[in-house]
């Protein structure tokens, strides 16, 4: 499988090296070659300098091929545009993107677009686990 | 008219100033707070402070009502963004956001933004038009009819000097409106009229055959 990650922050990168790991074709898209020095010396993926904002870079990174392009910016915006060019301009069958804004995040969803909104998931998980802890005290 | 400006920086600023003084009702968005002072010392309370892509900020300034929205922020992720949600949770009539990079004109049309505008394709556009040895001009592009008015100069090289407009291989698409001679009044072209030397020629066509429009009258 070929897929095309933007952002070589820390999720980036070790999504980068876990899908590399598993014999998957990666290139990850930064516009700070800094960020690339989080990959792992065994990496054997591409690591490209680009903004993911524009059809160009998105091109040189092979997006045409791709199979799953995902978004992980520090920025929503960027991630939200880079993930509408990848779907609409280049048609990728997969597209994420992560959209730290809960309300954002819920209507690009609504609008076909496969999101996730880290700030949720994890508000969530904090919830259960101190649910949780709270039934052990109860004991 | 209810107008929603997303971004305080000069561009905005200067924008708010304009549009004030046409009498419309303004709202400037500003994430910055001391921005968002100035303005708002100067010119009174029409700068709110807040994130104009998120969609409650956009809800407490009342975007449901608004009869349009700018958005000129120096990001053009930021003012897609925007328009997406002043269109998609707001129903706001018209958008129009900036260009920063001129190639995402198409993807923003295509991705819901009315109107956009490019600085960069504004001043090469002045520039064709201050060049007079430039080929073909646009001068309007009328987007609801998929039609562009363009301008073209005859050059005296040009093969298609002494032909009569009956005698060029026009595109179907294209009409001429009207010649403007280097010396002497502007007329309407009829079939016989002959192209000379210095003519500038107003002309409609679709945008894909602009190129062959250029060819067709200045020669291969």
């Amino acid at each position: 499988m070929k897929i095309v990650i933007m952002g070589c922050g820390r999720v980036g990168a070790r999504l980068a090296s876990l899908m590399d790991e598993e014999g998957n074709e990666v290139t990850v898209l930064d516009n700070d070659t800094y960020s690339f020095r989080r990959l792992p010396s065994s990496f054997g993926g591409t690591a490209l300098f680009g903004n993911g904002i524009d059809e160009e870079a998105q091109k040189r990174a092979g997006i045409e091929e791709a199979d799953i392009f995902v978004a992980l910016t520090q920025g929503d915006n960027r991630n939200v545009m880079s993930c509408q060019i990848a779907k609409h301009v280049f048609n990728v069958p997969r597209v994420m993107c992560r959209i730290y804004d809960p309300l954002r995040e819920e209507m690009y969803s609504a609008l076909g677009m496969e999101t996730i909104s880290p700030t949720k998931v994890f508000a969530q998980l904090l919830k259960e686990k101190i649910e949780k802890t709270g039934e052990k005290a109860e004991d | 008219m209810y107008i929603i400006v997303i971004g305080g920086g000069r561009l905005g600023y200067y924008l708010l100033k304009a549009l004030l003084s046409e009498g419309h009702e303004v709202l400037v968005l500003e994430k910055d707070v001391r921005i968002c002072k100035t303005i708002t010392d100067e010119l009174g309370s029409v700068c709110f402070r807040g994130d104009g892509c998120e969609a409650s900020t956009l809800a407490e300034v009342g975007t449901g009502r608004a009869d349009m929205l700018v958005a000129v922020t120096g990001d053009d992720e930021d003012n897609l963004v925007s328009c997406q949600v002043a269109k998609h949770k707001h129903n706001v009539p018209r958008t129009i956001a900036r260009l920063r990079n001129p190639q995402n004109a198409a993807l923003f049309k295509k991705l819901g933004v009315d109107v956009t505008i490019s600085t960069t394709d504004l001043i090469i556009e002045a520039i064709e038009r201050e060049v007079p040895t430039h080929a073909a001009t646009e001068l309007l592009t009328l987007d609801e009819k998929g039609l562009v008015i363009v301008d073209v100069k005859i050059a005296p090289e040009s093969t298609t000097v002494g032909k009569a407009v009956k005698e060029l291989s026009l595109p179907k698409e294209s009409k001429l409106a009207l010649i403007i001679p280097s010396k002497g009044n502007a007329h309407v072209p009829a079939s016989n009229t002959v192209l000379q030397a210095g003519d500038q020629i107003i002309a409609i066509t679709s945008p894909e055959t602009k190129e062959a429009l250029k060819v067709a009258l200045r020669g291969g």
